[in-house]
């Protein structure tokens, strides 16, 4: 019997082991190497894939900006220890001065430093903690998506906007489900019923179901990412929640997959956020209609911004000819910003973190009978973040 | 008091969820003497093959033979090329080919069927709410879970207590050397052991489809806490695993419901809200770690 509890303690202990890599061929030997670490197994592998995805997209015959590039994935099985590990290796083993790639504020919070103390470049993609953006800012660090905060905030004003005085907010209990809460209540002009922190690993809410509709909000607010959000909407749908009480979320809850995924409980949601497929500026067009033909899927969020951190990492290294290891000149050529995104008016605040404008949308029935997101008007006009005062280099 | 009886639902329904896979995961444990993490993959497997299959039909009801049949190929495969070579070996050995199985399992999904998560209609008769007590609304579906659930757990008892398989299994559960020396097949014993588990699992797999996201990776969020179960229960023991699973699915619901509003009585609203929910996920683990301080054999083996 000890022997089997061992083996049983061996078991929980084998999850706790790294997952696979994998590596794009190498190319030309002069090629400027960019280290991307990103979630691409496990229920949130499909985040990752888009942004590596978004990102090979804008590479050129294997050049960013004219210049030479080889990326090397690796996967952080949304694993912080994984990721510290992979930038730790990318560092010592590869040299690698250019890093991009990580989803999860949480993978972030522990690779991130590693890297820009190592006096190399991060570009993120998509995670946006806010510790990094206030008073832990850091000049090698720069952000191409959002921040949690303001993300979860663009809800807040959709729900202010829409009218609604007592929300109900459910988010998973980490940073960034933090984050989110602390967001929407920043932007939500209303009073809070009531406040559910879940579990990051938490995939049935029904316990959650009867709190909501014993507190009789106005409307619903809740941030569960990747498949979490599936799972949740479709409860919400089965607990005869959604026709009664109405509920905002911002795009990393209601992404395009995800869309797919729920089907018709995800009709009439009000979503927000600062990228969709029918964004009007010709570098969204383009970026939509290639990606289709390449991946024949529809992009998610994670695709546009995979994309435009690879149009920022070109401009770059355009302007400095590829050499990254003048960090600093580096920095000053991303900083001017010279590169068009998929979300139009793009520019970087005092803390390199975006100034964009946010959107409101729904969830609505095509004309194909399909179900798609559609952009309804702007929320939010060249919106910054209110960390950035708090950050000096 | 509606709101706590909901709640009691609620725990049901992940208990029996937690027993369909439990109870094949104790008998290849407690029979076999494996440990097999790749339990979960096979839930996988069940609920890809049945989601697929609902889905391409159109009909609900043609992806469950599809998910019960695929689950229980895949779990005798699995049984016949792997496992059947490890009964012998050290169980680092077992838990490290296991291992291995989850990774290969969920790097062939992804690449059938991607890394996006499919999706599964609830059957039309069983997506509304039914009304079970005065002002009790409970989703049709979850009770379903819990009809089927509950009705699985009398099956096997019958099997296992009635039947001379059922025999068999008992006997090999206590002593398998016995069992072998008295002239039974236990190769065949085993396979039928181990494509039962599986079937149990791709049902389970299968019905939780409609409620969670058909992903990869979908396994590995359940195993654990099955394991948990497993342990709690006794290893071996099917009676222990349909307690342990009730009795962990309700205790886990209601430290989620409950244990943040009981902190806010004493604490701050934010600051129990994060508590609440950090000493919540900790509960069942609490409790396995307690069980096996008393009853280190679990709770439902009898003292010898």
């Amino acid at each position: 019997m000890q022997m089997k509890m061992a083996a049983i303690a061996a078991g929980f202990s084998a999850f706790a082991m790294a997952a696979g890599l994998t590596s794009l061929p190498a190319q030309a030997a002069e090629a400027v190497k960019i280290g991307m670490i990103t979630t691409l197994s496990g229920p949130a592998g499909y985040l990752g894939q888009d942004i590596r995805d978004g990102f090979n997209l804008a590479i050129e015959e294997g050049k960013l900006g004219g210049v030479p590039v080889e990326i090397l994935v690796e996967d952080d099985g949304l694993k912080p220890g994984n990721g510290r590990q992979i930038a730790d290796r990318f560092l010592t083993d590869e040299g690698i001065k250019l890093f991009t790639g990580i989803v999860f504020s949480n993978v972030a919070g522990a690779t991130v430093p590693e890297i820009v103390d190592a006096g190399a470049i991060f570009v993120s993609p998509n995670a946006g903690p806010s510790e990094f953006a206030g008073k832990g800012c850091h000049p090698n660090y720069f952000v191409l998506s959002w921040l949690t905060d303001t993300m979860q905030g663009s809800a807040g004003q959709n729900a202010s906007d829409l009218g609604y005085k007592k929300a109900f907010v459910l988010a998973p209990n980490y940073q960034a489900g933090k984050d989110a809460i602390t967001g929407f209540k920043r932007y939500f002009k209303g009073d809070i019923a009531g406040e559910i922190y879940t579990r990051l690993d938490q995939t049935d809410f029904a316990a959650e179901m009867a709190q909501i509709r014993a507190a009789e909000p106005d409307v619903v607010f809740q941030f569960q990412p990747g498949g979490l959000g599936i799972a949740f909407l479709r409860q919400y749908q089965q607990a005869g929640l959604l026709g009664t009480i109405p509920m905002v979320i911002s795009e990393p809850s209601m992404d395009h997959a995800i869309l797919k995924a729920v089907g018709d409980a995800a009709e009439g949601l009000n979503v927000s956020g600062a990228w969709n497929t029918d964004l009007d500026n010709d570098t969204n067009r383009e970026f939509v209609a290639k990606f289709e033909q390449a991946y024949e899927r529809t992009p998610t969020m994670y695709a546009a911004q995979g994309y435009d951190t690879a149009l920022a990492i070109a401009s770059a290294l355009k302007h400095t000819d590829g050499n990254v290891e003048d960090t600093e000149g580096f920095r000053q050529a991303l900083l001017k910003t010279d590169f068009e995104t998929t979300r139009g008016d793009f520019h970087f605040g005092p803390n390199q973190h975006p100034v964009q404008d946010w959107y409101a949308m729904q969830v609505v029935r095509g004309e194909d009978g399909e179900l798609k997101l559609e952009t309804r008007k702007k929320l939010l006009e060249q919106h910054g973040d209110p960390f950035a005062a708090d950050c000096s280099y | 008091m509606t709101l706590f009886i909901e709640q009691m639902l609620n725990g049901l329904q992940f208990g029996v969820t937690l027993f369909l896979l439990a109870a094949g995961l104790t008998l290849i444990f407690g029979i076999m003497g494996v440990i097999n993490l790749a339990h979960g993959s096979i839930y996988m497997v069940g609920a890809y093959a049945g989601t697929v299959v609902a889905t391409q039909t159109g009909s609900f009801w043609l992806g469950i033979p599809a998910a019960l049949a695929a689950a229980a190929l895949v779990g005798a495969a699995m049984e016949f090329l792997v496992i059947r070579r490890l009964y012998q070996r050290d169980h680092l050995d077992q838990v490290l080919a296991t291992f291995s199985l989850i990774l290969i399992f969920n790097q062939v999904i992804t690449l059938i069927f991607g890394r996006q998560p499919l999706f599964v209609a609830t059957p039309e008769f069983l997506s509304g709410s039914i009304e079970v007590l005065p002002g009790l609304l409970y989703p049709a579906y979850r009770l379903a879970i819990i009809v089927v659930g509950l009705a699985v757990a009398l099956g096997l008892y019958l099997l296992i207590n009635k039947t001379r398989i059922g025999m068999l299994v008992r006997a090999g559960s206590t002593n398998r050397d016995m069992v072998r020396a008295l002239g039974v097949d236990v190769r065949l014993l085993y396979t039928v052991v181990f494509g039962l588990g599986a079937l149990l699992a791709g049902l389970a797999g299968f019905m939780a489809g409609p409620i969670l996201a058909v992903q990869v990776g979908m396994g590995e969020q359940i195993l654990i806490t099955t394991f948990v179960v497993v342990v709690v229960g006794g290893v071996g023991s099917i009676r222990g695993a349909f307690f342990a699973s009730l009795l962990l699915g309700v205790i886990d619901t209601a430290l989620r419901a409950y244990l943040p509003g009981l902190l806010r009585q004493i604490m701050v609203g934010p600051e129990a809200d994060a508590l609440g929910a950090g000493i919540s996920s900790m509960g069942i683990y609490l409790l396995m770690a307690i069980v096996l301080l008393i009853r280190p054999k679990g709770l439902f083996i009898p003292k010898s």
